[in-house]
């Protein structure tokens, strides 16, 4: 799996509910290895092309490919199409067309993991429940769909155990061990984001996606998230989708940026294009192309 | 031909009861999100209270003429059913807004077997006949010994319903308190914080809801005259249908699907057998809510992600 | 004019207003009803009677009551509150709370033998068959739908759809094929299952009270087709004469090869009941363990989830159709089971045992005890169908209400009443708490304010 081969590719991607365009005729694509921060200003589509990458949208059209292994397998995606099949497996590896998959089969066999704007935890089970829920689909095999588990087979015991050292080691790394058998519901707020990660981590992902993993946290947390997300991506060579508001974040550790509005790409390049891209600024700070310097002058950029 | 026209009639009457019980549901539903389970019962109610004010006036006052008993009747089973139902709200639902989701729907279904119960425990287990309130019919055609007839009552039925929907209509549309009502419907909070009295409205709710309700009741009696305290259920179930096949918070959903499951059972009960009318009904409920959950009038129920 | 807080100072005229508002209000909400009674004369014409004695008692009442509430036990319980909690009382719960399932475990096994001890053969045919066979049916079938309802969020009104199915299965096999009790057991419990599935499927990707309506609709649907579908059930006439399960192959009759003959005992119709008795516990002792076992496997902690967050359980590559499936089908095994228990107990099935009204009682059993707490529906049910069932057995009353009082007659008023009060005061049920299927260091308990009830 070298890093810099696409990982992910949208390709003409539109959403429409009823009138309204969300998204409109969007491509990018993603790098594997990379941070991928996708922004934009509010209302710009950006959540619903996380829904439609995760399955729980079906866009109106569009495609949106996802690759395991070797990037040859990019070779078999028009036949793909073609075919109408969810996905492919060769010798190298698979490709995956996410928009023909139910959500929970994106998770389950594209593995592709996400969190959610406003978290989604499960506040009356413990921080250790909720991980173990992430792991319910390697534990519901090793239960035997559930009856050599009622019989009490040992396979099972031993599979529990080891999805509870995964469990303990994410709660480690969130840094939430010792509340491990706390309600979820009970954490203050940056801790349940934390928890809403490392339990997406927990489903054992290739690419995760984070929706707002900095909203609502003080600098000293967001600093924390920071390095979380980059030790993901250089310990499990992990991709990453992140949508965010909170700037230092996105500047700092991304490695690619895609800016949206009103649906519609207006750029795309390196933390350091972006922040220079005239149109970006505009589509943030609201004027006319033509005042852009006026602005930018008066902000000090 | 004669057939499809008489049973047209007749479940256009049928219709217009089960649209008017209707009504309640869809309003409960649409301003507190909750299946008024207790709703067939209160119409049940509602129809022992006419029968009692009827037994009342013209036993009792010896009133002779048959329209001043049936508007005596009409408004005093109005009266009561919604002292009845607001005291209900208060009671058992109230306590309960923003409880538990579960709590108010037990809470509701508590109330319909309650109810039941307290009519049978206080009137007796017997159905309740009194002699034909209105009688005659006008013949509207004769056809190989085959006569459409409508009858005064059903005409009655079909003008009380017509009236009393167009005052309910200006009601919601035009007043104060229907305003209220839809903006308690969409935020209940903000509609407090620009100083809409949200219980009462809701109260209200409840108050227009059995009115509407002891119209149905009051039609009832005087359409089949006979009740019984076990009366409320299989109607109740109907109006739901009805309420959720128009689209559930869709108030001329309510009345249509009222109207659509009155002509069903008739035709199905005409043309098919009698036995399974009411498997017909639940299954017309059964069948919308998994194809066409939102009904035929009702806004889709977009998953928030 | 402002009135100054003090707990010393109870405004009487205030308090008395109130009384009368509340007794006018009574007054005017049971006039209709209760002051009027509709009786048939020697024509058989309806003619009203007053009732004002009862009528003015029960204002009377009311408004006394509202009174005292004002006067006395509102200060009181403002009192009460202002004091801080004792906290010795909190562990004193918990120890009745670790004790109470052993405890209750152990009362049940011995209960047949006690009953027998204190009131001889006679008197315990009623007492095992009237309590407790009849209410560990309801715990059975309260722990069976604890699966749907308390553990995968998904609200179910027409469970007793799958008891029908279950006792018919029993009833129909048994009588046309002759097959053994046991062979028919595990049989009707699959039976059920299959319907679950079958129902299940179309209607579980409905949320909320919809999901309440669909299944109260099928619920309905199965009871109306046993009424009319004559040839197969015998409409409201119901199946009699249905085989009675043996003691492993021994009869239980008066036979020479009859249980009480092989056993060298007298004959009694009690060793039957009691060993029904027996049967239905193991029956429920087997519910209990598999839903434990369940809750500690992938799919009942995704049942949880699901109660949770269903989108979450998405994003986590659940299934959450197949596991409402589970769920559902789990759920409606132990119905069948049940009904298959129910049928062969009675001898005699009918559409009349599988009324909305069964699946309201099993569904109060269940959110009374507190949704997935299998202690709580347990207790719950001792309450709802003890109490019930004791009401049949208040003839006393009617020396003090007269010989016309009827005290069955209000079983169901008191049931209904009861579901709005225990809703209005503990919506959360009994046994409110969560206890977690798994745990590092601690097994803590989570308080209900955090536990979702399910949207589905």
């Amino acid at each position: 799996m070298a890093r810099g081969d696409n990982l992910l590719k949208v390709e003409h991607l539109t959403m429409r509910f009823g009138g309204l365009v969300a998204v409109d005729n969007l491509s990018w694509q993603a790098r594997e290895g990379d941070i991928t921060a996708l922004i934009g200003p509010n209302g710009a589509g950006k959540t619903t092309v996380f829904n439609c990458i995760t399955g729980f949208y079906k866009p109106t059209e569009g495609r949106i490919a996802l690759r395991h292994g070797d990037a040859a397998v990019w070779d078999e995606l028009e036949s793909l199409t073609e075919r109408g099949k969810r996905h492919i497996t060769t010798a190298g590896g698979s490709l995956f067309q996410l928009e023909r998959m139910p959500d929970f089969l994106v998770t389950q066999q594209a593995r592709v993991a996400r969190t959610f704007q406003n978290i989604r935890l499960f506040a009356g089970m413990t921080l250790l429940e909720n991980l173990l829920v992430a792991q319910h689909n390697s534990l519901m095999l090793a239960s035997g769909y559930t009856l050599l588990g009622v019989l009490g087979f040992p396979s099972y015991r031993a599979a529990e155990r080891a999805a509870v050292d995964v469990a303990r080691e994410w709660l480690d790394r969130v840094g939430l061990l010792d509340r491990a058998d706390d309600p979820a519901g009970d954490l203050p707020y940056g801790a349940q984001r934390r928890l809403e990660i490392a339990r997406a981590m927990c489903t054992d992902p290739v690419l995760l996606c984070l929706d707002e993993p900095a909203a609502g946290l003080n600098p000293r947390e967001s600093a924390e998230l920071n390095e979380l997300l980059l030790s993901i991506r250089d310990k499990y060579g992990l991709s990453i989708l992140l949508i965010e508001h909170d700037m230092s974040v996105v500047m700092e550790i991304s490695d690619h940026v895609i800016v949206l509005d009103y649906g519609v790409k207006i750029s795309d390049g390196t933390p350091e294009e972006i922040r220079n891209d005239p149109k970006v600024i505009a589509a943030y700070l609201g004027v006319a192309d033509e005042e852009v310097e006026k602005v930018e002058a008066e902000v000090g950029l | 031909m004669e057939v499809f026209i008489q049973q047209l009639i007749n479940g256009i009457t049928l219709g217009s009861i089960y649209g008017l019980i209707a009504i309640g549901y869809t309003m409960v539903f649409g301003i507190i999100g909750m299946v008024n389970f207790a709703h067939g019962d209160v119409f049940m109610v509602s129809a022992f209270v006419a029968l009692i004010a009827f037994l009342f006036v013209t036993a009792w006052l010896g009133i002779a003429s048959i329209t001043v008993a049936l508007l005596i009747v009409l408004i005093v089973a109005m009266l009561f059913t919604s002292l009845v139902n607001w005291v209900i709200e208060r009671l058992a639902y109230r306590p309960l807004r923003g409880s538990f989701r579960l709590a108010p729907l037990i809470s509701a279904i508590g109330m319909s077997i309650f109810l039941s119960n307290f009519v049978q425990v206080t009137q007796g287990p017997r159905n309740k006949a009194i002699p034909p309130i209105v009688r005659g019919e006008i013949i509207l055609m004769d056809h190989n010994n085959y006569a459409v007839a409508l009858s005064y009552k059903q005409l009655i039925i079909w003008g009380v319903t017509a009236v009393l929907l167009a005052a309910f209509w200006y009601l919601v549309a035009k007043t104060r308190l229907g305003r209220a009502q839809r903006a308690c419907e969409q935020d209940q909070k903000m509609a407090a914080l620009v100083g809409v009295n949200v219980d009462r409205t809701i109260s209200m709710t409840f108050v227009i809801a059995a009115a509407l309700a002891a119209v149905a009741g009051t039609m009832y009696l005087m359409y089949y005259g006979v009740v019984s305290f076990s009366d409320g259920f299989v109607p109740g179930v109907k109006a739901f249908t009805a309420a959720v096949l128009g689209g559930i918070g869709s108030l001329p959903g309510a009345v249509i699907g009222g109207l659509l499951i009155g002509l069903i059972e008739t035709f199905w009960s005409a043309y098919f057998t009698i036995d399974y009318k009411d498997v017909a009904a639940f299954s017309v409920l059964a069948i919308t809510l998994i194809f066409l959950p939102q009904g035929l009038f009702g806004r889709p129920d977009v998953e928030k992600v | 004019m402002d009135k100054p807080a003090s707990s010393t100072g109870v405004d009487f005229v205030h308090a008395a207003k109130e009384a009368c508002v509340t007794a006018a209000i009574t007054f005017a909400v049971l006039l209709p009803l209760i002051g009027f009674e509709t009786v048939s004369n020697i024509d058989n014409k309806l003619v009203l009677h007053m009732r004002w004695g009862l009528l003015f008692s029960i204002v009377a009442i009311v408004g006394v009551g509202r009174l005292l509430m004002a006067l006395v036990i509102a200060p009181w319980l403002a009192q009460r509150r202002m004091r801080p909690v004792a906290p010795a009382t909190s562990s004193w719960l918990s120890a009745v709370g670790r004790w109470f399932g052993p405890f209750a475990v152990g009362f049940a096994i011995v209960y047949p033998i006690l009953v027998l001890s204190t009131s001889g053969f006679s008197g315990a045919l009623k007492w095992v068959d009237n309590f407790g066979i009849q209410i560990l049916i309801y715990v059975m079938l309260g722990w069976g739908l604890n699966i749907v309802v308390g553990l995968a969020g998904l609200l179910d009104l027409g469970y007793v759809a799958f008891y029908a199915v279950g006792a018919y299965s029993y009833a129909l096999l048994a009588k046309e094929f002759g097959f053994s009790f046991w062979i028919l057991l595990p049989l009707a419990g699959i039976l059920s299952s299959f319907w679950g599935i079958l129902l299940g499927f179309p209607v579980l990707r409905l949320r909320g009270d919809y999901l309440a309506i669909v299944t109260l609709a099928f619920g309905e649907i199965i009871r109306l087709v046993l009424v009319n579908f004559v040839d197969l059930t015998n409409g409201y006439a119901g199946i009699s004469s249905i085989p009675r399960p043996s003691f492993f192959g021994i009869p239980f009759n008066a036979d020479d090869n009859g249980f009480a003959a092989v056993f060298g005992l007298p004959f009694t119709p009690v060793y039957r009941t009691i060993f029904l008795y027996y049967l239905i516990l193991a029956l429920c002792f087997l519910t209990a363990f598999v839903t434990v076992r369940l809750r500690r496997l992938p799919v009942g902690r995704a049942w949880e989830a699901l109660r949770e967050d269903e989108i979450a359980c998405r994003s986590l590559g659940i299934n959450t159709t197949n596991t409402k499936l589970t769920a559902f089908s789990i759920g409606a095994m132990f119905g069948g089971f049940a009904g298959s228990f129910f049928a062969a107990r009675q001898g005699f099935i009918s559409p009349e045992s599988f009324t909305f009204l069964e699946s309201a009682t099993v569904l109060s059993i269940v959110v009374l005890g507190g949704m997935g707490s299998q202690i709580g529906v347990a207790v719950a049910a001792i309450f709802f169908i003890g109490g019930t069932e004791i009401m049949r057995d208040l003839d006393f009353l009617k020396q003090i209400f007269g010989s016309s009082f009827d005290p069955t007659q209000y079983r169901m008023l008191l049931f209904g009443f009861g579901m709005v009060i225990i809703m209005v005061f503990r919506p959360r049920g009994l046994v409110s708490t969560r206890s977690p299927s798994i745990f590092l260091k601690e097994r803590k308990t989570i308080s209900s304010d955090l536990v979702n009830e399910g949207h589905g």
